[in-house]
């Protein structure tokens, strides 16, 4: 049985002419769900995200929406929809209010409610202030919002949003972030598209990493980086004489690895590993200090989206961890 | 039907909230009034003939061509316009139906249409008041005048959602219209059998009864099939994005 706010999608393969876009995915998202697709440029994020919502149909496979078919009962499936396209799709000679009452009929909402409506979605990406503001006037930070409201009319059990931080500066981008979170409440199925680790990993509890038109893996944001990398890792950056920096890391308790040298600055640099869950840069600190050594930097070491798909296409995993 | 009359409707606030409505109103009325008044100066001048062919037959022809001039300007930007805006991916996920959307906009050009030829038959009034005349003839160029911009409006629709370019829309939709124009310019196009088929297709040709005060059911089920044909293309152009994407 299906039930309000799931979405599953089977076997979705899009082909535009002779090119796959998108080979294989299927996956399902529970309902009060928060998911996020990571994957880089070209994975055909955008391609899956548009064949659930009916943009276009799959060329084969299929999608439901709370048990709507989005091809063949795609009208009963789009009225439990919110969805924010990539590319902005905002009116920008109308204002901020007339564009949201057009949308919310379109979604049909009744006559009487609708004031209340886009009242409320207004309220909720906070850009009532900016109710009588014609849409082509706004920063992008606040179309952005605008799109979001948009997605909000008509209170949908599932809302898709297609890249909702991409091509914001870091202070807009972390602002809608947050509002992004806020959203996703127990009722709100929210599927979104990311191609930055952090991003998902601060809003979503499940991941579906994507590449190359499949999906190569699927796991809670915390598990994903467990599994990606044997342990944590931390960056030591000092200087002084190279064999006695290392045996002093080597000496320090809990270090399970120590990788690195001299970079082409002349300072040394070496990545110390250990257990996740553990934190012992205290004692590596005090340990580089205590020997002498001139401490530079202890530096976190991330791993770029880039690591993290030759990791996996490396071995590639469709299961749940 | 409310999903149609929301789609015309934003349209039309929009034209409206911009100077391009007026300017196109303005343009219409001007060359209308001034074919309109030479015409019938040049019917004075000239003294006593039959009304339909010798006044009503040149106002009329001169509208066609004020309304080719004009209406391709008022289409071009319907779809196009939602593709450069990227609106249409929005739209595409509303939950309307394709042939709501492709209603909603011809709804709304038809709508701005009306309202010139409306404004533009306001000279004949006034001359009416003057010189009383049989308003049959010149109550069927109306409808004839109409049934041939709700021509060029389909097709202008169906060309605006192939590009994202209004410019380009509005150039394919002049070459189809010119096209469909002077395909019987010429005799030399072609054998006597040939040119018959032309006579049958050509846009202008069905377009002359009603200009002379003259409606045929063969003229008026000519322009019903050359509207539905355009409106049909305008929804398949749409439904294109399954082998195109989204671009
Ligand atoms: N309409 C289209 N025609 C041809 N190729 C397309 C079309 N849309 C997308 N693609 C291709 O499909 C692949 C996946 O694109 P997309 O889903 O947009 O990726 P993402 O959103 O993950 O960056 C890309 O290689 C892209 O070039
Ligand atoms: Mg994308």
């Amino acid at each position: 049985m299906t039930e309000r706010g799931e979405i599953r999608a089977e076997a979705l393969m899009k082909r535009f002419g002779a090119f796959v876009a998108v080979a294989d995915i299927s996956f399902t998202v529970s309902p009060g769900e928060v998911v996020g697709f990571l994957g880089p440029n070209g994975a055909g994020k955008s391609t899956t995200l548009r064949m659930v919502t009916g943009v276009f149909p799959p060329t084969s496979g299929r999608c439901t929406i709370s048990g709507h078919d989005v091809v063949r009962d795609a009208i009963a499936a789009r009225t439990a929809l919110g969805y924010l396209p990539e590319r902005t799709a905002l009116y920008t000679d109308m204002t901020v209010e007339r564009y949201l009452r057009f949308v919310g009929e379109m979604k049909r909402i009744a006559a009487a409610a609708l004031a209340g409506a886009v009242g409320a979605a207004m309220d909720a990406t906070a850009v009532a202030h900016m109710a009588q503001r014609p849409i082509g006037t706004l920063s992008k930070g606040y179309r952005q919002r605008v799109g979001i409201a948009q997605a909000l009319l008509g209170d949908p059990d599932v809302l898709i949003l297609d890249e909702p931080t991409s091509g914001l500066d870091p202070e807009q981008a972390a602002e809608i972030r947050t509002l992004v979170r806020g959203l996703a409440d127990a009722r709100r199925t929210v599927l979104l598209s990311s191609h930055v680790l952090p991003e998902v990993e601060s809003i979503c509890s499940r991941v579906i990493i994507l590449a190359q038109g499949r999906v190569v893996a699927v796991d809670a944001p915390a598990r994903l980086e467990q599994r990606l990398r044997p342990h944590r890792e931390v960056a030591v950056r000092a200087v002084g004489d190279a064999g006695a920096l290392l045996a002093l890391l080597r000496a320090v308790p809990g270090v399970l690895s120590v990788t690195g040298g001299p970079e082409p600055d002349g300072v040394l640099r070496y990545v110390v590993g250990f257990a996740h869950r553990t934190d012992i840069r205290r004692e590596i600190a005090a340990a580089v200090v205590g020997g002498g050594m001139g401490l530079l930097a202890l530096e976190p070491v991330v791993m770029t989206l880039e690591e993290i798909f030759l990791t996996l296409i490396g071995r590639p995993d469709g299961g749940e961890g | 039907m409310r999903p149609i009359l929301s789609v015309a409707r934003r349209e039309l606030s929009t034209y409206f909230g911009s100077p391009i409505a007026y300017v196109l109103l303005a343009v219409y009325l001007v060359l209308s009034g001034y074919f309109f008044y030479s015409d019938v100066a040049f019917f004075v001048t000239f003294g006593a003939q039959y009304l339909p062919t010798a006044l009503w037959r040149y106002v009329f022809l001169d509208f066609r061509l004020v309304t080719l001039l004009v209406l391709p300007l008022v289409t071009m930007r319907l779809f196009a316009e939602e593709r450069k805006l990227g609106t249409i991916e929005l739209l595409w996920t509303l939950p309307v139906r394709d042939f709501q959307l492709v209603l909603g906009k011809f709804l709304a050009a038809w709508a701005f249409f009306v309202v010139l030829v409306a404004l533009a038959v306001v000279p004949f009034a006034v001359l009416y008041v003057f010189h009383p005349f049989a308003l049959g003839p010149p109550a069927a160029a109306v409808l004839g005048l109409v049934l041939l911009g709700t021509a060029f409006i389909a097709c202008g629709l169906a060309a605006s959602t192939l590009t994202e370019n209004q410019v380009v829309a509005g150039m394919v939709t002049y070459g189809v219209l010119v096209f469909f124009w002077f395909m019987t310019w010429n005799e030399a196009v072609g054998s006597e059998q040939w040119i018959r088929v032309l006579l049958l297709l050509s846009l202008f040709d069905h377009y002359l009864p009603f200009a002379t005060g003259t409606i045929a059911l063969v003229d008026v089920a000519y322009f019903a099939f050359f509207i539905g044909f355009f409106l049909y293309a305008a929804l398949r152009s749409l439904q294109s994005r399954t082998w195109r994407g989204v671009v």
